[in-house]
């Protein structure tokens, strides 16, 4: 796959890790030698404690750093899908979370309307508590292409197999299989960059998540496999 | 001093991380500050970097004595620059006021956040009037309003030397998407490429090895008789006039007889800019005008970039504020209609341009 | 004849001849506070390397009074210019001249948040409780009862408060290195002796020295000589304490010592 200009949207509930899929996505394609752009917390669907993080990646220098529709486009939580439904096109890549425990979610009113400069604790996200939900799947009337829209139930996934800490890892490997943004390649080194000082002090951390980021990325994989041998 | 950048550095970085590497490599000395979102990080970075190359930083406690402190920092002959946003902008007009009248060389750096009030700590182009305009003077002030982190430090280190060279209070107009971005910027240092940084003057303390000799200064900005502040004042804009042919900066791209011109400074040329590219690919007869400096506005340049053009449409995330400067600029000199996409307080995109502009380009096609 | 112009009054070297006489009113307590400065200014032998700020207000009126660099800039805002000269060329000796209503009112927060900091300079604060430039308006120091142009019928504590204690305030916020005294222009010796002291302790590099002087505005007060000098003396001092408040190293004190 070789797309011009990539615009990326993240989207999800404060303790999520957010930001850093789209920080390490933004970094790796710069270390690649690509254009990019990352921008945080902006637009209008962020209220709350909605995160989002806008990523732009290009092999030609890049223009404004909003745009209004997304090729990829990943909801991590019901509300983050309510709030980024504007981004969907028909060829919109979606990648959402399939697991059916939902993220804890801070309230509009406990958050503030300027707590998005400081970032919530995951400490205190966690606190609230998490509760049974439906997957945070798109609305069936999309319009999207059944090959572009894969779930992937990352936080079980972390829970069972590895921390829930790396779930959004998990969602990072996806999100190269789901759309060839980026190689895998890129992308460990652009997360080894990113998190150097906390992998290199613990490399049991590191392995975990470079097992994270393969672990996305097979799932996705194996998952677009059994679609088209259908 | 201390080599702030040994080799030329392509890095990935926020707008605020690059204002700080920018001061640095510029020669400022001294940074006074007070928190503002979304400038805050600046004097975070600057913090961390200014004690490893023998530079000062005071967190005053307003905005008003970080924009005074500053001023001193300026008169005791130091480069010295300050940040702020929104609020804290609207504060330091009084500081910035008293550099105009006595020709203090302090540079200013704005994160533009929305307004009026509080509002939000997130963006704008609603500072544009007030860093151009502001205080109780004329304007005599020098105000580059930046695009691109590359542009935030290139025009970083031409505002230190400006500032320095003209003796008028110098800005770079920044907003809260530039300031908390990341994108990719090459960092250099200025003399490798062949940029001399501007020496400084003390203004006051007298130095016995520096001005032995030289006579006592007396500051003021107080006028007893009308007719003396007139004469300064004159004197005054009659070297900010000549500083203006100097210093005034644009870009202008397309077609001389354009069906429409595209006009949008800061952040919102970005948009535009890919607007107008998108729009002459497809066949569209277009052009495209950015204001560089704000203050000095580009006049002469576009008035020739408007003098034959169909239409206008000037898009701002303000609601008029460089409408008003481009009207005042194509006075008497277009017939042609100007249309403002006006957000105040919200980002613009490409597609919107887009759509703006395919919508007036079937009006004259 | 021999004329009186024709010799030079006595002044200190510090002063600057070409703008004498001065240019405040008769009677008007500052040019005793900067005769005070002045003499300092030569005995410590630092003119070449003061930098005098003075404020708006009759203060402004001081801006080429001193043969020494000097800068008038805004209402309250002299203290925060004379600190980032000092920060950024802690070499400099640096002054803040202003009136009770730039150092009480308008520029409270500069005073009080420069003291916090230990900063190194020295603030000389003229309290003659009005705002006498603007034409006599209450002041923060206005005595109880007095009348100005605000408070016509005299100022009533109950609605607008008490005389600003700013010596007091300011020893009680400051660090053991500060120098805090209240003279007045009505005991020079005494008043010199506090302006030297504070701008030695800037010299020192201790930290923040601060000199108030009670200061008399016959114009606005409407008052002849003898008037004005026994306002000062037997009015104000009810409400304003003479003394050194604190002296570097020791505890606050309060009175004439």
């Amino acid at each position: 796959m070789n797309k011009k200009h990539w615009r990326i949207v993240v989207a999800g509930e404060g303790g999520q890790g957010v930001q850093l899929i789209g920080e390490i996505l933004a970094e790796s394609a710069f270390r690649a030698g690509k254009e990019a752009i990352y921008i945080p917390n902006f637009g209008v669907e962020q209220r709350g404690g909605v995160s989002i993080a806008m990523v732009q990646i290009a092999e030609q220098a890049l223009g404004a750093p909003k745009f209004e529709k997304a090729d990829i486009l990943v909801p991590l939580s019901e509300r983050a899908v309510e709030r980024t439904l504007a981004y969907i096109k028909r060829d919109t890549f979606y990648i959402y979370e399939a697991s059916a425990i939902a993220p804890p979610q801070l309230l509009d009113a406990t958050v503030g309307i300027q707590a998005w400069e400081t970032v919530a604790p995951e400490a205190f996200s966690l606190a609230v508590g998490s509760k049974p939900q439906a997957p945070s799947r798109p609305p069936a009337d999309m319009g999207l292409m059944p090959d572009r829209t894969i779930g992937i139930p990352a936080a079980e996934i972390a829970r069972a197999e590895l921390k829930p800490r790396v779930f959004n890892i998990i969602i990072l490997g996806a999100i190269l299989a789901a759309s060839g943004v980026l190689s895998l390649a890129m992308v460990q080194e652009g997360m080894l960059a990113k998190l150097g000082d906390k992998l290199r002090r613990d490399p049991e951390l590191k392995q975990l998540n470079l097992r994270a980021l393969d672990r996305g990325w097979a799932y996705v994989t194996e998952a677009v496999r059994r679609e088209t041998n259908r | 001093m201390t080599n702030v950048i040994e080799a030329e550095q392509r890095s990935f970085m926020t707008g605020n991380e690059v204002v700080a590497w920018a001061a640095l490599a510029a020669g400022a000395e001294f940074m006074y500050g007070y928190p503002i979102t979304p400038q805050n990080e600046i004097m975070h970075y600057w913090t961390r970097l200014a004690p490893k190359f023998k530079r000062g930083f005071l967190q005053t406690e307003d905005e008003l004595s970080a924009g005074f402190a500053t001023l001193g920092g300026v008169m005791a002959g130091r480069k010295s620059f300050c940040a702020t946003a929104g609020p804290g902008n609207v504060l330091m007009q009084e500081p910035i006021s008293m550099a105009e009248m006595m020709r203090i060389p302090a540079v200013w750096f704005i994160q533009q956040r929305g307004g009026p009030s509080t509002a939000t700590v997130i963006y704008s182009q609603q500072e544009t009037r007030l860093t151009c305009l502001g205080g109780n003077g004329e304007g005599n002030r020098l105000v580059y309003s930046t695009a691109s982190h590359q542009e935030v430090f290139d025009y970083a280190i031409k505002a230190f030397n400006n500032a320095w060279n003209y003796r008028f209070p110098t800005f770079v107009l920044g907003d809260g998407y530039q300031a908390k971005m990341r994108e990719a910027v090459t960092l250099y240092d200025p003399a490798q490429r062949g940029i001399e940084l501007h020496g400084t003057s003390r203004m006051l303390g007298r130095s016995s090895k520096q001005l032995d000799g030289q006579q006592v200064r007396h500051y003021r900005n107080t006028f007893n008789i009308e007719e003396e502040l007139y004469e300064t004042l004159m004197q005054h804009i009659a070297d900010w006039d000549h500083m203006a042919e100097e210093v005034v900066e644009w870009a202008w791209e397309g077609d001389e007889e354009p069906d429409l011109l595209l006009v949008a400074h800061g952040v919102v040329s970005r948009a535009v800019y890919a607007a107008y590219e998108h729009l002459k690919s497809a066949g569209y007869n277009v052009a495209y005008f950015r204001p560089i400096t704000l203050r000095p506005f580009p006049v002469a340049a576009l008035q020739r970039a408007a003098g034959r053009c169909r239409q206008l449409l000037v898009a701002e995330s303000a609601y008029g504020q460089l409408l008003s400067l481009v009207r005042d600029s194509l006075y008497g000199k277009t017939c042609a209609p100007i249309e403002g996409l006006l957000r105040p307080g919200l980002g613009i995109t490409e597609e919107l341009v887009v759509e703006w502009a395919q919508r007036l380009l079937a009006r004259v096609g | 004849m021999e004329r009186i112009h024709d010799h030079d009054p006595a002044m200190p070297a510090s002063w600057n001849r070409a703008t004498k006489p001065h240019r405040f009113c008769p009677g008007c307590g500052h040019g005793i506070f900067l005769k005070a400065l002045g003499e300092v200014i030569d005995e410590l032998g630092i003119a070449e390397r003061t930098v005098f700020g003075c404020d708006i207000g009759c203060s402004l009126l001081a801006w080429d009074f001193l043969n020494v660099d000097s800068v008038q800039t805004h209402h309250g805002r002299t203290v925060p210019v004379v600190v980032g000269a000092k920060r950024a060329n802690p070499e400099l000796i640096v002054i803040a001249y202003m009136g009770d209503g730039g150092g009480y009112a308008i520029g409270a927060q500069h005073l009080v948040n420069s003291a916090m900091r230990n900063e190194k300079i020295t603030v000389l604060l003229a309290n003659n409780t009005v705002y006498a430039m603007t034409g006599g308006q209450m002041a923060p120091t206005t005595l109880p009862g007095q009348t100005t142009g605000t408070t016509p019928y005299g100022r009533d504590p109950d609605a607008t408060g008490q005389p600003t204690l700013g010596p007091e305030m300011v020893a009680a916020i400051t660090s053991n290195s500060a120098y805090v005294a209240r003279g007045s222009v009505s005991n020079y010796p005494r008043l010199k002796q506090y302006v030297r002291q504070a701008l030695e302790n800037q010299l020192a590099g201790r930290g923040f020295s601060f000199v108030e002087a009670l200061s008399g505005c016959p114009t606005n007060w409407h008052t002849n000589a003898k008037q004005t000098w026994s306002y000062l003396d037997d009015e104000m001092t009810k409400y304003f304490t003479l003394g050194e408040f604190k002296t570097p190293g020791q505890a606050e004190g309060g009175e004439d010592k």
